[in-house]
């Protein structure tokens, strides 16, 4: 992707972005200033980066609903996942022998989440040319659009990887990305979470849970704000929950109730 | 060469709910018992405190409280003729691991099983005749009744501190509780939790069609409450990051908030944390266990000798251990002989989404994990089942647990998946849609069962468990039916739009449904058709008992919790009261 393709887009979303938030309460300036910063991405390279970037900008756009993917890190919190322990493979059983299987016995492809991106992205760079003649990223919205739902909606080969397999993982990681806590680097400022009207990381609603119906308007609340006072260590801490001195720990671990807060 | 430890007078396998139960018994006997527990050790400060346990991507979707798939999955099948693939990643059920197992992340939804349902088989063929029963569903009796289970559930609800109402007590038809239950000796330990709006606009709406509302057992606890060990609850805040988070606020039941803590003060327990049993050893006639052989945290390999050992792990790991040891008889679906791995079954879980207009605020996120309201007019058998060609039901009820946005994002049906016309949809419907859960029983099936698979193996190389299953027909019908139900009451709530999801098959791993996994080392009075007897001990070597809702011999509508505990603790009772003073069998064969 060229520098100048690469603003025009960045500020054809933040057009959008400035109009969302225009009509939600205390948009900021300096949020705004954050996304004139250069993404960087340190497991795609350029050319995936451009295909991701703008792939999400169609899966969730900006419109006049409010800021879309692109708007919200959606492409450097997949960077960040595929970079670290998820793309690596954390927590996926990943011994063989490797088959097919029925569509109810789920995935079961040999590949990490980092290997399958990397090899679809790899054969869509191929594969769009051949069905599009261009790149991904230089397409209209509508052509986009049409190459995405062929992806979803057929089993191509992408140097391996099926592309309704590669799709579905796009789209999981695109919503995992646009409503998590913003410390994963998506949903940035908040802005899925206002958007929908989610308060975030609130650890109390007993005195408003029986006033129904009522309309939340508090600002949400992230991982990050623990400052704000509203999330905090219990106040109550139960005498029996340390054990007494004495308590026998043994070779293989402590009890964690012996560290205390 | 194993290490030899010390010799136990008891070892627990698994320090979850069953374990910490069993472990407080037997020291309170005079016991030395040693509890071994695969995962880490963990408590309410630190491990569950807020912000960080307020994280939804890295609890409910990554699963950081759950059994690591990457060391230790199972083979999943819809049939025998088919190749069992691993679950690579966990979905349709998630097994924890970790001190205080799966209570740590459950939502609390306390229910007893009714009298029906441990006398299912009897009893349907008492009221329908004996050919109402397809020949390949193989329910069973559970060899106890509601009353002998009644005072183990009240000890178990006491130790919880569980918040509801009684609809049925000592004998009278109490208002506003559950007209359906059998009697129960007290009245809940805390009163109900307050009502969200959506579970009142249910209330309503059932009552309106006739049906009898009550408020969902919760073991989220509407007020502090002490328990008989002396612990501490605090009333729960409804945060809405309940089932698959510890709770930070003491609010939710579990080993941590209810036990543990004075179970670990007791100098006769020592927990062992990071410990992998591989497999119960036996004496040469192979009658009687000798102990356990695990793998520490260290990668050691150690042999812990005990008189007496407890298999309380989650369901599918005590049937894998049963398995792996080789004790009892494996099951064989074509001749039906052999009786470890016989009646898996699951939930027969399905919902219905109602979307409201726009000026209905249902605030998803002011949930706890157990609030809500439900009728039991079609649980069990409290319906006639007569014209409708299926045994068994489900509750239906408003019981949303959370609105965390990456699960939690209804769109009405025909809804596009992405793109501008589901974002718009998206934010139209998040904070103005209703689910209600249609939570429906499992039979057991002649071709659903568990074996070990002969090709995957687990990071220790030890044969992964292997699951055949499908939904039977009997359970795809009522499921159709009884969602019809929640449908129209979902209509009544005012809904202009709701959508029905009924439980189609094939069975797929690839959507949460639910972790009520049960069956396979069933109890009964039968040996030949049972694996523990209806004191939970092994009928093959009778100094080990199996405790968990691998006991179940199929599924009921209401969630399995309070009857895991309450049979914990009456395996507890029998072995304190009975076995201590005159090891061997507690039932004749």
């Amino acid at each position: 992707m060229d520098d100048s393709r690469r603003s025009f887009l960045r500020n054809a979303g933040l057009t959008a972005f400035a109009t969302a938030q225009a009509a939600v309460p205390g948009a900021r300036a300096a949020q705004e200033a954050k996304q004139d910063l250069p993404a960087t991405y340190i497991f795609f390279n350029e050319q995936e980066a451009a295909f991701i970037d703008a792939a999400t900008a169609r899966l969730i756009p900006a419109d006049d609903a409010g800021p879309g993917a692109r708007e919200a890190g959606v492409p450097q919190y997949i960077d960040r996942q595929l970079a670290g322990a998820w793309g690596a493979g954390e927590r996926l059983y990943r011994s063989g022998p490797w088959h097919a299987g029925e569509p109810t016995q789920g995935y079961q492809l040999p590949h990490t989440p980092a290997e399958l991106f990397r090899k679809a992205l790899r054969g869509i760079a191929q594969d769009v040319r051949k069905q599009r003649g261009a790149d991904f990223e230089a397409l209209s919205e509508a052509d986009q659009d049409a190459y995405l739902t062929s992806l979803q909606d057929e089993k191509r080969d992408l140097d391996g990887v099926p592309s309704d397999v590669f799709f579905a993982t796009l789209l999981e990681a695109t919503l995992e990305g646009f409503f998590s806590d913003p410390v994963y680097g998506g949903n940035r400022d908040m802005v899925s979470w206002k958007m929908i009207g989610f308060p975030g990381a609130y650890a109390n609603y007993y005195h408003l849970v029986d006033r129904h119906g009522m309309a939340f308007d508090q600002p949400p609340v992230g991982l990050a704000d623990d400052g704000r006072g509203r999330m905090r260590l219990h106040p109550m801490r139960m005498a029996a929950d340390t054990p007494a001195p004495g308590t026998r720990a043994s070779h293989a671990g402590a009890h964690g109730g012996e560290k205390g807060e | 060469m194993a290490t030899r430890m010390k010799e136990a007078d008891a070892v627990l396998v698994g320090v979850g709910l069953v374990g910490t139960i069993l472990g407080r018994e037997l020291t309170r006997a005079g016991l030395r018992v040693v509890g071994l527990e695969r995962g880490e050790p963990r408590s309410t400060v630190p491990d569950f405190q807020g912000p960080q346990m307020h994280d939804e991507l890295r609890y409910a979707m990554r699963y950081a409280l759950m059994q690591d798939t990457a060391k230790e999955t199972v083979t999943f099948r819809n049939r025998k003729d088919q190749l069992a693939l691993p679950v690579r990643r966990w979905n349709s059920f998630l097994p924890g691991t970790g001190v205080g197992g799966a209570a740590v992340h459950w939502n609390g939804q306390t229910y007893r099983f009714q009298d029906s349902d441990f006398r299912m088989r009897t009893r349907t063929e008492e009221r329908y005749g004996k050919d109402f029963l397809a020949p390949e569903i193989t329910i069973q009796d559970w060899g106890v009744s509601a009353q002998d289970m009644e005072p183990h559930y009240d000890r178990f609800e006491y130790l919880l501190g569980v918040s509801g109402k009684a609809g049925h007590l000592q004998g009278r038809k109490v208002a506003g509780g559950n007209p359906f239950e059998d009697s129960r000796s007290r009245e809940y330990p805390t009163p109900p939790m307050k009502e969200p709006y959506g579970s009142a606009m249910f209330r309503k709406a059932a009552e309106g069609l006739g049906y009898h509302p009550f408020p969902q057992p919760s073991a989220n606890l509407s007020q502090p409450y002490t328990n008989p060990e002396g612990m501490t609850l605090n009333t729960c805040m409804f945060c809405g990051y309940c089932e698959r988070f510890g709770c930070e606020h003491y609010a939710k039941s579990s080993p941590q908030t209810v036990l543990l803590p004075v179970l670990l003060k007791d100098e006769r327990f020592e927990l062992r944390a990071n410990c992998q049993v591989q497999r119960i050893n036996l004496d040469s006639d192979g009658k009687r266990a000798t102990g356990v052989t695990y793998v520490d945290g260290s990668g050691r390999e150690c042999e812990q000798p005990a008189s007496l050992v407890i298999l309380g792990s989650f369901a599918l790991n005590n049937v894998r251990m049963m398995l792996l040891s080789g004790i009892g008889k494996p099951y064989d679906p074509e001749s039906g002989a052999g009786t470890v791995g016989r009646n898996y079954a699951y939930q027969t879980t399905s919902g219905a989404q109602v979307f409201f207009e726009r000026n209905v605020n249902i605030n998803p996120f002011m949930r706890s994990g157990a609030s809500g309201t439900v009728i039991a007019d079609f649980v069990s058998d409290n319906f006639d089942h007569s014209s409708l060609g299926f045994v068994g039901g489900a509750y239906i009820g408003e019981v949303m647990s959370h609105g965390r946005p990456i699960e939690f994002h209804p769109t009405p049906p025909d809804t596009p998946a992405w793109g501008s016309e589901w974002k718009k949809a998206v934010i139209r419907h998040y904070n103005h849609t209703a689910s209600l859960n249609v939570h429906g029983s499992s039979v057991a099936a002649r071709s659903n069962y568990l074996d070990l698979d002969p090709t995957y193996r687990d990071a220790w190389g030890q044969p992964l468990l292997r699951m055949t299953f499908d939904f039977p027909e009997n359970d795809i019908r009522m499921s159709a039916y009884l969602t019809e139900r929640a449908v129209e009451i979902g209509r009544a709530m005012g809904g202009k739009q709701v959508s029905g999801s009924p439980r189609k098959g094939p069975y797929s791993v690839t959507k949460y449904q639910t972790t009520h996994n049960t069956g396979g080392t069933i109890m009964g009075a039968d040996p030949s058709t049972s694996v523990v007897n209806p004191f939970l001990q092994s009928w093959d070597v009778p100094n080990l008992f199996v405790i968990g809702a691998s006991n179940f011999p199929q599924n009921a509508s209401y969630n399995p919790t309070d009857t895991v505990g309450a049979l914990a603790y009456r395996a507890a009772e029998a072995i304190v009261q009975r076995y201590l003073q005159s090891p061997g069998p507690l039932v004749q064969t």
